[in-house]
């Protein structure tokens, strides 16, 4: 690149950094960050997107989180129906809790048993089922932890505090194409008794990328 | 953009794969926009599932229509077969990973792979 503000600029040059007020002039942007701000200028310039298409969808992104995920898995753990569904088309089982059917990389759903447990990560970058659970922790975008979780998943889960049993079989989903995958974590014990919004509250955001579980109920709470 | 895509060999023109099917990834170095790690080029692994058909993210990244649309396949494969005993789990611990149909070739008892 280089040379980003040298394009041809003749014909509308009021158009130059009004666009993101007071960014440049108190915060020095590193190179990649320029560099995305002037492809982003491109694309509005040459009508690709509109204006306004990269803040909102960065808003929905953000409105997302593992609460959720939460919700959905809490959902599955008392509906049997819904969990079905869930696993077998996301889409049509979110579009029932009132989620939109959002366009673009199509979500999947594994489940976790006393027998098998799921561990996604992507190797090739960091795609992650943002349109559910928004933006992916920084760990989930790391180098170590992207080209650890497929070389030694179990010690990778041990660093986060969780140690699966050798009687469970270790799945790890490497999300390098078009789908987007969660983790239906394992319906922790002692729980029968809670209602779903009780059970959405154990269901922590590391639980549904697999370096974590599920937690237990309180004892006495 | 610079050279000629690589174009693989086109699952689809195989006869596609079902679920089971033993699959070998093929090992070539592309230099260009692919979704297919290295380190499961030139393994061996099993359909576990078809994920669906998308549009081509190798022609997509270049500004391509993406058609026709590839069909994708969730394959399996052993910890072992990825990285021998230098693994630290457990047997029957696996990866899945989503792969197109260009990068897969069938495996049959008789091609001795």
């Amino acid at each position: 690149m280089g040379g980003d503000h040298h394009h041809p600029h003749t014909d509308h040059g009021e158009h130059d950094h009004h666009d993101h007020p007071g960014l440049e002039d108190d915060i020095q942007l590193g190179k990649r960050a320029r560099r995305v701000l002037a492809m982003e200028e491109l694309l509005v310039e040459k009508e690709v997107i509109r204006r306004d298409d990269v803040p909102r969808l960065l808003d929905f992104m953000a409105a997302m989180s593992p609460v959720d995920g939460a919700r959905v898995v809490a959902r599955a753990w008392t509906d049997p129906a819904f969990k079905a569904q869930l696993l077998d088309d996301p889409r049509v089982a979110l579009a029932e809790l009132g989620y939109p059917l959002v366009s673009g990389a199509k979500l999947a759903v594994v489940e976790n048993t006393e027998k098998v447990h799921h561990l996604v990560v992507c190797t090739l970058c960091s795609c992650y089922p943002r349109s559910l659970l928004g933006p992916p922790p920084d760990w989930y975008k790391s180098f170590a932890y992207r080209s650890r979780a497929v070389v030694d998943p179990r010690g990778v889960m041990k660093e986060f505090g969780l140690q699966v049993g050798e009687e469970v079989e270790v799945r790890v989903v490497d999300s390098a194409a078009d789908l987007r995958y969660m983790v239906l974590p394992l319906r922790p014990g002692g729980t029968d008794g809670l209602n779903e919004e009780e059970l959405a509250a154990l269901v922590t955001r590391d639980s549904l990328v697999g370096v974590g579980v599920a937690q237990s109920p309180a004892v006495g709470g | 953009m610079r050279g000629k895509l690589w174009s693989g060999r086109g699952g689809a023109e195989l006869g596609g794969f079902r679920p089971g099917d033993v699959v070998k990834v093929l090992p070539t170095k592309v230099h260009t926009h692919h979704r297919t790690p290295g380190y499961v080029k030139g393994k061996i692994g099993r359909i576990a599932a078809r994920s669906g058909r998308f549009y081509d993210p190798e022609t997509r990244a270049y500004g391509g229509s993406g058609l026709p649309k590839r069909e994708l396949y969730l394959v399996e494969f052993d910890m072992k077969s990825l990285w021998g005993n230098q693994y630290r789990g457990r047997e029957g611990d696996t990866v899945l990973i989503d792969l197109y149909e260009n990068w897969l070739e069938p495996v049959t008892a008789s091609s001795g792979n």
